[in-house]
């Protein structure tokens, strides 16, 4: 097969021209600073989402559906799965408070204490997985009473 | 869209990277059985709602610091057209900026979930052979990095600054305000490329039928049985959506329901109690304001305009006519109290005081703080001369506490928290 350039719909091409030309408006003044620094902000994101966070996840939920797949308990995996994600979801988005490491400066800020942040968080982690194994139970309990 | 341009190199990938389902970029490595066309489809209509409303309240969030009043207020001159909109800050309705501050991040905050999602939903197209079927689609490509780059950028920024963690490399405001433009480029190209298909999955869905349109290759060639529906994925990211909206919108009233905001940092507990309990941005300590500066002794307040310079002290201050306002604090961070009982001298007869009667001008402002972002800041006109706006000496029945800006603050009806400047020690008025 001969080899050649196609370019495609060029509605397309003219639609993402325009897109670049905007985002490198923009661009230049984001990177205007630190450009270094924001452009590892920027790719390092997107890297470290589908390279380490997303795998991460999938391998942790793949390990867990095995596990109780080997147990022969496999329908089990969403009352594990649900608790898991919800309370992660949590510590992913407020870790700077709940890990503590911007305590000080919270603190100086804003006068309110940083100290509560860790036992809530953990808090709703054991609710939520109470109330997974509650429901598990009863589930368990309607399915021998049939 | 052609396809085969780079057909020699399709067959060096050949069987091996596109087949061996060890590699993530043959298909069959994706296993589950949830990803499909349809599936996307549903989280990319929920974002393209979500982030439109987003980086609208975005930009009327930038207007509403009147950036093209004076520099002082700008922290992006270097915008150009990106600021074709601005428009003069109005002060009515007075929950404007709280209103649009606490959709902004609370949205943020509760879309994460969905963004999560959706990558994850289409996470095997990145890796998809071959990298490019035309340029078009090579460009699509490139797209796509500013598109998942800057969005998780945004969310991040935004995330960590109403955390105070300040670790992104630069100031907030420019970062997360050309971020935003760089994303949103991406997000249009994107979004006129991929919603009509998403419109047609959707409805199909509805019906019930019909086989999907779009990315077939989301769908697993091999697909594990499943452990739960697509309708149960999507309850599940809904879920985690509502438990971050339940536990952060209640950083934006006071009393019992703040507690409900229980990982929000302006959740729980107010500061303190009484009058001047509610939720402090920066305290005094931290603003480094020295007591000796705001004692009775020292302080003075500096109004300058047409006729001169006057000095008034807090006492001085106190003896004119006062009036009383109830208005909101409202932060950029996506925090707010209620409306609080201000008490203070309108800042239109402090223009009256230095000649400048009737047709109250923009006035300037500058805190007795040393260091801090808006430690000078602009109002305009119109804020002026609005009869609400105060030099507040009182809030709630009680002298203003060092934390909420003793010995005097500004308060301006729907006015960002910074622009409501505290410890104020000069006012100069006259057209900016």
């Amino acid at each position: 097969m001969r080899r050649r350039l196609v370019l495609g719909s060029p509605l397309q091409l003219l639609l993402l021209g325009c897109s670049f030309a905007l985002a490198a408006y923009a661009g230049v003044r984001l990177l205007a600073d630190d450009w270094f620094g924001v452009a590892l902000w920027l790719v390092g994101a997107a890297l470290l989402h589908d390279l380490f966070l997303l795998p991460l996840y999938a391998a942790a939920d793949r390990a867990a559906v095995r596990g109780l797949g080997a147990a022969g308990r496999r329908e089990w995996v969403m009352y594990a799965r649900v608790p898991a994600a919800l309370s992660g979801l949590l510590l992913l988005v407020w870790f700077p408070l709940i890990s503590g490491m911007v305590a000080h400066r919270y603190r100086s800020a804003t006068g309110l204490s940083p100290d509560g942040f860790l036992a809530r968080w953990l808090l709703i982690t054991g609710v939520l997985f109470g109330v997974s194994a509650l429901l598990l139970v009863l589930r368990l309990r309607r399915a021998r009473r049939r | 869209m052609g396809r085969g341009p780079f057909s020699g190199c399709v067959r060096a990938y050949g069987r091996g990277m596109r087949d061996d389902p060890r590699l993530p970029t043959s298909p069959g490595f994706w296993r589950s059985p949830l990803r499909s066309p349809r599936f996307t489809s549903v989280l990319g209509l929920v974002l393209l709602v979500g982030i439109t409303v987003l980086f609208v309240t975005g930009l009327v969030s930038y207007a509403a610091y009147n950036p093209g009043l004076s520099p002082v207020n700008d922290k992006t001159p270097d915008k150009g057209f990106l600021g074709f909109y601005l428009f003069a800050w109005p002060t009515d309705p007075p929950w404007l900026y709280r209103l649009n501050q606490g959709v902004h991040v609370t949205l943020g905050i509760t879309l994460i979930p969905v963004l999560l999602a959706k990558l994850w939903s289409v996470v095997p197209k990145l890796f998809a052979l071959p990298p490019a079927r035309s340029l078009a689609h090579a460009l699509e490509r490139i797209s796509l990095v500013l598109l998942v780059g800057g969005g998780l950028f945004e969310f991040v920024t935004g995330v960590l600054n109403v955390q105070l963690d300040y670790v992104f490399p630069g100031s907030f405001y420019p970062l997360h305000f050309y971020g935003a433009w760089v994303f949103f480029a991406a997000f249009v190209a994107h979004a006129v490329l991929k919603t009509p298909a998403a419109v047609r999955n959707l409805r199909r869905l509805r019906k019930g039928d019909g086989e999907d349109e779009g990315d077939t290759e989301l769908v697993s060639p091999r697909p594990d049985p499943p452990t739960v529906s697509r309708r149960g994925a999507l309850w599940f990211v809904g879920g985690g959506s509502l438990l971050l909206f339940a536990t952060t919108v209640g950083q934006n009233v006071d009393g019992p329901l703040r507690r409900t905001a229980l990982l929000a940092p302006h959740g729980g507990a107010e500061p303190g109690s009484g009058p001047n309990g509610f939720q402090i941005n920066k305290t005094a300590a931290y603003a480094g304001i020295d007591a000796a500066e705001r004692s009775a002794d020292a302080w003075r307040l500096v109004v300058t305009g047409r006729t001169g310079t006057v000095r008034l002290s807090r006492a001085e201050l106190a003896r004119l006519p006062l009036h009383s306002s109830a208005l909101p604090i409202a932060c950029v961070e996506g925090w707010s109290t209620s409306d609080q009982w201000w008490r203070g001298v309108r800042l239109r007869d402090l223009a009256a005081l230095v000649g400048h009667d009737g047709d109250p001008p923009d006035v300037f402002v500058e805190s007795l703080q040393r260091h801090g972002a808006f430690r000078r800041a602009a109002l305009r006109a119109n804020q002026v001369a609005d009869p609400r706006s105060l030099l507040a000496l009182y809030v709630n029945g009680e002298d203003l506490s060092p934390d909420h800006g003793h010995p005097a603050r500004v308060i301006v009806p729907a006015a960002p928290g910074v622009l409501n400047t505290k410890w104020v020690a000069r006012l100069t008025f006259g057209d900016l």
